[in-house]
């Protein structure tokens, strides 16, 4: 594939591993963190950490956007499904997410709601427009990446006056979640997350920009690199990271500049200031209350704000007590760490988020990496 | 498949039936009730098409001679999909070849179909013609015979257009063992050509996601390969057509049956080009997409490069790669180094495949 299989050349992957090896001082342990699941993803897919030195370590962050998605608000989207008789679209992963009664939306749609799986908020406005009697809702999930088309979808419905359209928004902020991370008494007081750098989102970024960043590097001395998903630019980030750290520089670097700049999308960022606004607070799975790190409808919009529509209060549940996505998602904890990982929960019967998107850490472990906790005898 | 022609004659003349009205008709419930319009619709339309002196008798089943010395196999498959019509195939052809091939992976030669449809009200005659005529010509060149039937008819709203299941009996030859629980460490792993093409090909047509490509499916009766596989290595250990959950699926399938674990060689693996960006695209793994004319072959190591050579001699194995090895494995892995130099596992398809989201 052209312009892909470029980035997943293993010639040049081992050309970098080899300058790792170099590079990566045999005196001290690094650990980065890459933020976004789109990397984790390739890091298991391609069997990257295969390739990086025994001392270099990755912390899968909360950047997977089903897994930080709080049980209340699947909840929200099977009671529409269920008690509103409203069309709920939504995105393909949040399908699984488990939510409260041992229900998800994939079992709710057994149960009789209409569900649909779409590819995007302009799908949703689709089924909208083709089914003028009834009530339809997008489940509108995801990081920056995802708000946009989500601004875009509702822009349009009030242009076009759809009356049945509304979208239940659980749009979450990158910055705010990197913020709570580095604010976390296990990173700033106990030191028992040590995270050295991150690698920066790279979809994320294309709409925000790099700037957003900056802050982190400066204001907390972590050096940043953005990264695009495929596995030589995780290499390659994890390289330009560990040269950072070598020098003792922080700073904000793209590896992805064959997409991000500065400044990112202003179309976009303007779209989505007109029509969202922050909420002062939201609920991550795992890391509980985050303050200013989610997006709500603006009042203007109001008529296609389903939580304002339907009455479908929000009621934070807690997660199951063994499971341990909540220090895994903070890095505290790997998969392996946590009891019920593998036994009690598999990507066929998720307990906790992380299990179930491939982008998850558990997931990603489990699917892809299960064999370096067993020895494996070759024949 | 009941042909009774039980009319008694009528007014105008004895005998005479009005044919049917293919161009506008449609199923209703009548068709199912099995009186006079039930045997006209076998008649006109299942008759037509697989006619052969099993259904002509007009018996309720099919009584068949089974060769001295051989053993029976007998494999059953229900056919759901949509759109009924795609890229390369539709459910009728489909139908033929998903059992054809079951047989076929037992290392079996198929002779015989049954065939039974669940209609829905107000389903097309026009389409159920076309779809019973392309089983019919799919079985002429699978060389096997549809030899009993039936036919329900259930309301609109209760199916969705045309369900088909169809059983497939076939013989196995004395000396031949081909089993999913034969694979040995040390054996080698065939794949017969590219992956993912159905799948594709299906998606591209579904109303919600809709995309332009060339991409047909690879749906086809494999029994031809097969009996020229095993013609020049009768020592085949295991055969699969790996269709939904992919080729991922099957190897995992084989791997608990057999208690082994398996190493795969990412580069080694065929995908189309086309096949690989439409996944890309749409956030799918082309090992979960489902084949419908491809076998996963276990040999022998020593029987490996006879095998291979039979398949690429046979036009429905041209692509044919060597993919892995068989190893030992406790736990019953199937790993597999990735062409960007990492090693993985290739786990079982959990669910239903769903793109990712970022």
């Amino acid at each position: 594939m052209k312009y892909i299989d470029e980035f997943r050349d293993g010639d040049v992957a081992r050309k970098i591993a080899d300058r790792l090896a170099v590079e990566a001082r045999g005196d001290r342990p690094y650990s980065f963190m890459e933020f976004c699941g789109g990397h984790t993803h390739a890091i298991s897919r391609y069997g990257v950490s295969e390739l990086l030195p025994a001392n270099v370590r990755m912390i899968h962050g909360p950047g997977c956007p089903v897994c930080v998605l709080p049980i209340g608000r699947v909840d929200m989207a099977i009671k529409l499904a269920l008690e509103h008789d409203v069309i709920v679209c939504t995105y393909g992963d949040t399908m699984r997410v488990p939510a409260s009664d041992s229900l998800s939306l994939t079992k709710a749609k057994a149960r009789g709601g209409d569900i649909r799986m779409v590819y995007s908020a302009a799908d949703a406005l689709t089924v909208a427009r083709d089914n003028p009697e009834r009530q339809v809702v997008f489940f509108a999930i995801g990081f920056e990446t995802t708000t946009p088309p989500t601004a875009l979808a509702i822009l349009r419905a009030q242009r076009e006056g759809l009356k049945n359209f509304s979208v239940l928004c659980c749009h979450v902020l990158t910055p705010s979640a990197i913020t709570h991370i580095l604010e976390s008494p296990e990173v700033r007081q106990y030191g028992t997350v040590p995270i050295d750098g991150f690698i920066g989102p790279a979809h994320v970024s294309i709409v925000i920009g790099a700037a957003p960043y900056e802050h982190f590097a400066e204001e907390y001395r972590k050096p940043v690199v953005i990264a695009g998903f495929e596995p030589l630019d995780v290499m390659q980030a994890i390289l330009m990271l560990v040269r950072q750290v070598n020098e003792g520089r922080a700073h904000v670097e793209n590896e992805f500049t064959r997409a991000v700049d500065r400044d990112g999308n202003l179309a976009a960022q303007q779209k989505v200031s007109e029509v969202f606004e922050l909420r002062p607070s939201f609920e991550w799975r795992g890391l509980g209350e985050v303050p200013y790190s989610a997006l709500k409808i603006r009042p203007a919009f109001a008529e296609f704000d389903a939580e304002r529509r339907f009455d479908v209060g929000y009621k934070p549940v807690a997660d199951n007590k063994a499971c341990e996505c909540g220090a895994i998602l903070r890095g505290v904890k790997k998969p392996t760490d946590c009891k019920i990982f593998g036994t009690v929960c598999t990507p066929e019967n998720p307990v906790g988020s992380c299990m179930v998107s491939s982008e998850g850490a558990c997931a990603a472990h489990y699917a892809y990496g299960r064999f370096k906790d067993i020895p494996v005898v070759t024949a | 498949m009941n042909a009774r022609d039980d009319s008694k004659g009528g007014a105008v003349r004895a005998g005479y039936v009005r044919p049917l009205d293919i161009r506008n008709g449609r199923i209703d419930m009548g068709h199912g009730a099995g009186g006079r319009a039930a045997a006209q619709l076998i008649e006109e339309i299942f008759l037509a098409a697989f006619d052969n002196p099993f259904l002509r008798q007009g018996n309720d089943g099919a009584s068949l001679a089974i060769p001295q010395g051989s053993r029976l196999v007998m494999a059953t498959d229900a056919h759901v999909i949509s759109p009924l019509f795609f890229p390369g195939g539709d459910i009728g052809a489909l139908s033929v070849h998903g059992t054809v091939n079951d047989v076929a992976m037992m290392g079996a030669t198929p002779l015989y179909l049954s065939a039974s449809f669940i209609l829905e009200e107000g389903f097309p005659l026009a389409d159920l013609k076309r779809i019973v005529q392309s089983m019919a010509a799919a079985a002429r060149e699978a060389g096997v015979a549809v030899v009993t039937g039936d036919t329900k008819v259930v309301e609109q709203g209760k199916g969705d257009g045309v369900f088909i299941s169809t059983t497939g009996v076939g013989v196995v030859p004395h000396g031949i063992d081909v089993s999913g629980a034969n694979a040995r460490p040390g054996d080698v792993i065939l794949l017969s050509g590219t992956v993912g093409d159905h799948g594709v090909a299906v998606l591209s047509q579904r109303e919600s996601l809709e995309f332009e490509t060339t991409i047909v499916s690879d749906t086809a009766a494999l029994n031809g390969l097969v009996a020229d596989m095993l013609a020049v290595c009768p020592a085949i250990r295991t055969l699969r057509d790996p269709t939904r959950g992919g080729v991922a699926t099957t190897l995992n399938e084989i791997a608990r049956q057999s208690g082994v674990g398996m190493l795969l060689d990412e580069a080694a693996i065929p995908v189309k080009p086309e096949v690989d960006a439409a996944c890309e695209l749409l956030g799918l793994d082309p090992l979960y997409v489902a084949n419908e004319g491809k076998l996963i072959a276990i040999v022998p190591a020593e029987h490996a490069d006879a095998a291979l050579a039979a398949m690429r001699a046979h036009p429905r194995g041209a692509d044919a790669a060597r993919i892995g090895v068989v190893q030992q494995d406790a736990h019953h892995f199937v790993q597999m180094n990735t062409r960007f130099g990492g090693r993985r596992v290739v786990d079982w398809l959990s669910g239903e495949q769903l793109p990712r989201i970022c």
